[in-house]
């Protein structure tokens, strides 16, 4: 006989019919049922193949701990692997395909592994691959030879590639008191802090709330469990101060009582509701934290434990009464605690045959007996299950006399005939967020698991409460107690005196007996999902992995996507006994998050694709209508060329360059950072942040600027103007304008709070423009109203105020082209007013547009340093601003600059080349002294920046060269592999054009 | 982790930005002390317990905190402008003051 589904019972609406697909073959179910009860109902024992071996496997658990039966659920073209049958809701239209198997699940190739047995042992994979090449077969070469082979035939289930078109939402969240789970002690604990008027949010993993009451089959103040909760569910829904999540795993547990949640708000509908996302990631902030997580029934370790039709008690308990499935029809029940006799009940009652409860205690109470009789199970105490037996179904079982103390067994081996065995191997609280949280477990010799700490223990930066099994108190009486006391503290209430409800249910004792092996000749698993058995974790100790944290990486215990839910205990314990240590001087591992697996797509949320601010100038828009093709340097977008008709990039900067330099030429010099310092130690600040002098600047007057950091490189550049006695305005490059900004507020917050200055970013609230060239002043002349600009009134480094187009402009002459050239700055508002008005002007005189191509041009051909060159390695000394560095005052980085190593001759130093073969450079290529294009070595340097330079009629480049200057007029090479660019070069000054500054002073 | 700031009240960690140890001392402007420069540049304690740092409030009002703040917990044990001025005590979890 095979499992099925019984004639009433459960919570499932029977009148209701869904239709499903599995691995292509049509089920139904019913409204209520999990993939893994409606495909047990229909007799389906086999769920998936084993990791390693291969092995059949069927369903271990009910819940969220399944370790075997996981399987993989299609929607479209898109796949979501790996999650357990047991947590699959079943829809109409569901397709579901089981995992690790080929070609189909019924006849699988790699079953044969089985059969090889040992070859795939603990550290297989270590041994064979990760050593060094001995033989032909072995190594890490040989591994990358059979990865292909082995990760197809090991291994869980297989994403997809297809783009997951589904939305995900965030959300974040503030309460007084989150409770996690709600069994009975979470829903009592939910009530009562609710009704201390906290806000609360009630978490349920499960789709329905309510835990153990939903299928325990106890009675609460008389009234089944269930009712109890539903009645519960139902005040709470009534409260506007309570949040409901039912389908939502807490899988992390961070700093500050943040907690993560993911709700899987439309994985159980055929059709999402409008608008509905997918899942939903919570972010909750807790006041404090009701951990009500229940816990997790424990597997007995014995030969053929893995077999389909081997499952927990409380699983086959929890199919009965929650689905109305039988797991089987002759079943038999092997347990070392007293918890097992309750489901033995629970099956008779829903129809099963109970053929023996096996129990490895020789002594077992006159209750527990009293149960066993109610079942009609034949009670063998002191025995242990030593084999099963069958294929893809269990067929019967092999029982011996057990002795507890010795673990021996004895006396001849007899079968029995069952088609599922239950086992029940105690009970481990599910303290895994407690552990995140920073809790160190504690084991309870009594209740053979580990613990969290006592309640009363209070951690700072994360405050939670336990109550319930997570505790370690079992029994539903207890849990409702403690969830009562838990809630009501959380809340800040005091001890209610109402009377807690009235319990009925099964006795028993809540402490198993201390066995979780049966050694007995075949393969005993540990972990279900990793394929770890008894042997390996001997085996591994034999090795010499003894600590717990080396055995679980060795073997992979504990490992897999289930992280080790059902297999952590039982493995410390064989590995304890292996050690001869008591299990609490072995330790626990500690849980890290996930809980359970978390989609990337719930992590990222709305949060992808190109999510940077766009920072566009005043003029942009300038820019498209005139055929700029943009650039985006950094956040900003600013021209690269405005290219004509068939022009290439080349010919177009060369062209802008080239007219700037015999006209006039025009730039958005928007981006540039801009700094107000003002105060009455703004000159002061300024003598300490830059390298020379400002507290001399005239009013009216700018000057060129260097800073370096603490340790004495160079930081920035920048030319800063003085509009007042008390007032600045510094200008940054376009890259570090923020990280300046941040420099100067650090050394005023922290370092120099005495000073008194303020700074304020105001790159957003100016547009500026750059006019150089020998026609530049003329076309100012012909246009600005209110002030003159000849040489007099707007000498080098001089400053105006004006009028353009009747908007007020601040005009400063300042050169970063080496041509006569103003920046113009106005209001972001009228940028465009003034650049049109600027452009109309030099109509006359053929002024250009220019972009960053013909800047970076006409730069390099000046010799300027930029971001390239001022790269966090480079000083003021490497990069000739050793005149800049003012040796009458300290300033930032003035103490570290002479250190030995910053000095030294050979340091890459700045230095122009000259391409010798006319062929054009490239960024990044090495600087050579011997050509070797099969082996190149040597490297004496590189490119920071290189063009075409129309001034020169050359390839040019400025590089940083060791012994830079020592080098001038000397030949090297360019040796570039990557771009197969090699040829020969003259190394020169940086100053390519006009070195006396002629043009610029005009 | 939450940081609470005098002016804004508790923010999330990521709109500070961690600026460095916060026991470090600068050397007088003028000092040609290198070994007390080196120390002020690169020497750090690093502690397995409450250590004091430097934190600003890049997403916020711009202040530099002085914090004392444990990093096995995360606790935060104290908050205070770098310029002086208001402190504040440090909060527990979540929020509470
Ligand atoms: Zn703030």
């Amino acid at each position: 006989m095979s499992p099925r589904r019984t004639e009433t019972g459960g919570r499932i609406d029977r009148l209701r019919t869904i239709r499903f697909t599995f691995d292509g073959a049509p089920y139904t179910g019913h409204a209520g049922d999990t993939l893994a009860s409606a495909l047990l109902a229909k007799g389906v024992t086999l769920f998936g193949r084993s990791f390693k071996y291969h092995r059949p496997r069927g369903l271990l658990a009910a819940g969220v701990e399944e370790p075997n039966a996981l399987v993989t659920v299609l929607r479209g073209d898109v796949r979501e692997p790996n999650i357990p049958a047991t947590m699959v809701e079943i829809y109409d239209g569901l397709v579901a395909v089981s995992q690790n198997r080929f070609p189909s699940l019924a006849w699988d190739v790699s079953a044969v592994n089985q059969l090889g047995g040992k070859i795939l042992l603990a550290g297989f994979y270590y041994k064979t691959f990760m050593g060094p090449v001995i033989g032909p077969l072995k190594g890490t070469r040989f591994w990358m030879f059979c990865e292909h082979f082995i990760r197809r035939a090991a291994g869980l289930g297989r994403a997809g590639t297809a783009p997951d078109p589904s939305r995900y939402e965030r959300m974040n969240a503030f309460c007084d008191v989150l409770v996690v789970g709600s069994g009975p002690a979470g829903l009592t604990a939910a009530k009562a802090a609710a009704d201390q008027g906290a806000r609360v949010i009630l978490v349920e993993l499960e789709p329905r709330f309510g835990g153990t009451a939903n299928w325990s089959g106890e009675t609460i103040d008389g009234a089944p469990a269930s009712d109890w909760a539903g009645r519960i569910v139902g005040q709470l829904e009534g409260y506007d101060n309570v949040r409901l999540l039912p389908r939502t795993t807490v899988w992390g547990y961070y700093d500050g009582n943040t907690l993560a949640a993911l709700e899987r708000v439309t994985d159980h509908k055929e059709v999402p509701a409008k608008g509905e996302p997918r899942q939903r990631y919570w972010a909750i902030r807790a006041k404090t934290v009701v951990l009500a997580t229940g816990s997790f029934e424990r597997p007995l370790v014995f030969p053929g434990n893995d077999r389909p039709g081997v499952m927990l008690a409380h699983a086959a308990e929890r199919y009965a009464n929650e689905y109305g499935v039988l797991p089987g029809e002759r079943i038999a029940l092997f347990t070392n605690n007293d918890s097992a006799y309750r489901s033995a009940v629970a099956l008779k009652k829903a129809g099963a045959a109970i053929v023996a409860v096996i129990d490895v205690r020789s002594d077992v109470s006159n209750e527990m007996s009293r149960l066993a009789s109610e079942a009609e199970a034949e009670l063998l105490a002191g025995h242990a299950v030593v084999a099963t037996e069958g294929g893809k179904a269990l067929a019967g079982l092999k029982v011996q006399r057990f002795d507890m103390i010795s673990g021996a067994l004895s006396g001849d081996e007899r079968s029995i005939h069952a088609d599922c065995l239950l086992m029940s191997g105690g009970w481990s609280p599910t303290i895994h967020l407690a552990s995140q949280a920073g809790a160190k477990a504690e084991w309870d010799p009594g209740r053979q698991a580990f613990l969290p700490p006592r309640p009363t223990q209070r951690w700072p930066t994360q405050q939670w409460i336990g109550a319930g099994a997570f505790t370690g108190s079992f029994s539903t009486a207890e849990a409702i107690a403690e969830g009562r006391a838990a809630g009501l503290q959380a809340a800040g209430g005091t001890a209610s005196l109402a009377a807690l409800p009235v319990v009925g249910a099964a006795p028993g004792d809540p402490d198993p007996a201390p066995v979780f092996e049966i050694k007995a000749k075949g393969k005993s698993f540990v972990d279900f999902q990793h394929d770890v058995t008894a042997e390996d974790v001997r085996l591994a100790h034999r090795e010499g992995f003894v600590s717990v944290e080396h055995l679980k990486r060795y073997t992979t215990l504990g490992m897999a996507t289930d992280q080790g839910k059902s297999s952590n205990v039982p493995g410390l314990a064989i590995m304890a006994e292996a050690l001869g240590k008591p299990i609490p001087e072995v330790g626990t591992t500690r849980f890290r998050p996930p809980y359970t697996p978390v989609s990337i797509g719930s992590l990222a949320a709305e949060r992808f694709g190109d999510l940077k601010p766009e920072r566009l100038t005043p003029m942009h828009d300038w820019h498209i209508a005139n055929g700029a093709t943009m650039y985006s340097a950094g956040l900003w977008y600013r021209p690269m060329i405005y290219g004509l008709a068939g022009e290439t990039v080349e010919q177009a900067y060369v062209r802008e360059a080239k007219a700037s330099r015999e006209s006039a030429g025009i730039v958005d010099v928007s981006t540039l950072g801009k700094i107000a310092v003002q105060g009455p130690d703004a000159a002061e600040l300024l003598d300490r942040v830059y390298t020379n002098v400002f507290s001399t600047l005239a009013i009216g007057k700018a000057r060129y600027g260097l800073m370096l950091r603490e340790d004495g490189l160079a930081f920035d550049d920048g030319t800063t103007w003085r509009l007042g006695e008390q007032d600045f305005l510094m200008t940054t490059t376009t890259a570090n304008a923020g990280k300046v900004m941040q420099h100067l507020e650090y050394f005023l917050d922290v370092i120099w709070p005495e000073l008194k200055v303020t700074v304020t970013s105001v790159t957003d609230e100016r547009a500026g423009a750059a006019i150089g060239g020998p026609n530049a002043r003329a076309i100012l002349a012909s246009c600005v109203t209110g002030t003159a600009v000849d040489n007099a009134t707007l000498p080098f480094m001089g400053i105006v105020h004006g009028q353009i187009a009747g908007v007020p402009v601040m005009i400063c002459r300042l050169s970063f082209s080496g041509e006569m050239a103003f920046e113009v700055y106005s209001g972001a508002g009228h940028g465009t007013r003034v650049w049109e008005a600027l452009i109309e002007a030099g109509r006359p005189f053929g002024l250009v547009t220019y972009g960053l191509e013909a800047l970076g041009t006409m730069r390099i051909e000046k010799g300027h340093v930029t971001g390239a060159e001022i790269d966090g390695r480079t000083t003021a000394r490497d990069l000739y601003l050793d005149w800049m560095l003012s040796k009458k005052k300290p300033f930032i980085g003035s103490a570290m600059m002479d250190r030995e190593g910053l000095i030294a001759p050979d340091r890459l130093q700045l230095v122009g080349l000259i391409s010798l073969d006319n062929r054009p450079f490239n960024g990044g290529a090495h600087i050579v002294e011997e050509l070797d294009e099969a082996n190149p070595h040597d490297s004496i340097g590189h490119i920071t920046a290189c063009c075409y330079s129309p001034a020169l009629g050359k390839y040019i480049a400025l590089a940083l060269v060791k012994g830079g200057k020592a080098r001038h007029g000397t030949r090297a090479f360019v040796s570039d592999p990557l771009r197969n660019r090699y040829g020969p070069i003259e190394i020169v000054s940086n100053h390519f054009y006009d070195p006396d500054g002629s043009r610029m002073h005009g | 982790m939450l940081i609470t700031c005098p002016y804004c009240g508790p923010r999330d960690v990521i709109e500070f930005t961690y600026q460095g140890d916060g026991n470090r001392t600068r050397p007088q402007p003028a000092s040609q002390d290198l070994d007390a420069w080196n120390a002020y540049v690169y020497d750090r304690l690093n502690p397995a317990g409450d250590h004091n740092e430097i934190w600003q409030h890049s997403g916020g009002c711009r202040a530099h905190l002085r914090i004392v703040r444990n990093t096995l917990t995360h606790e935060i044990l104290s908050t205070a402008f770098a310029r002086g001025g208001h402190k504040s005590a440090g909060h527990k979890a979540g929020g509470n003051q």
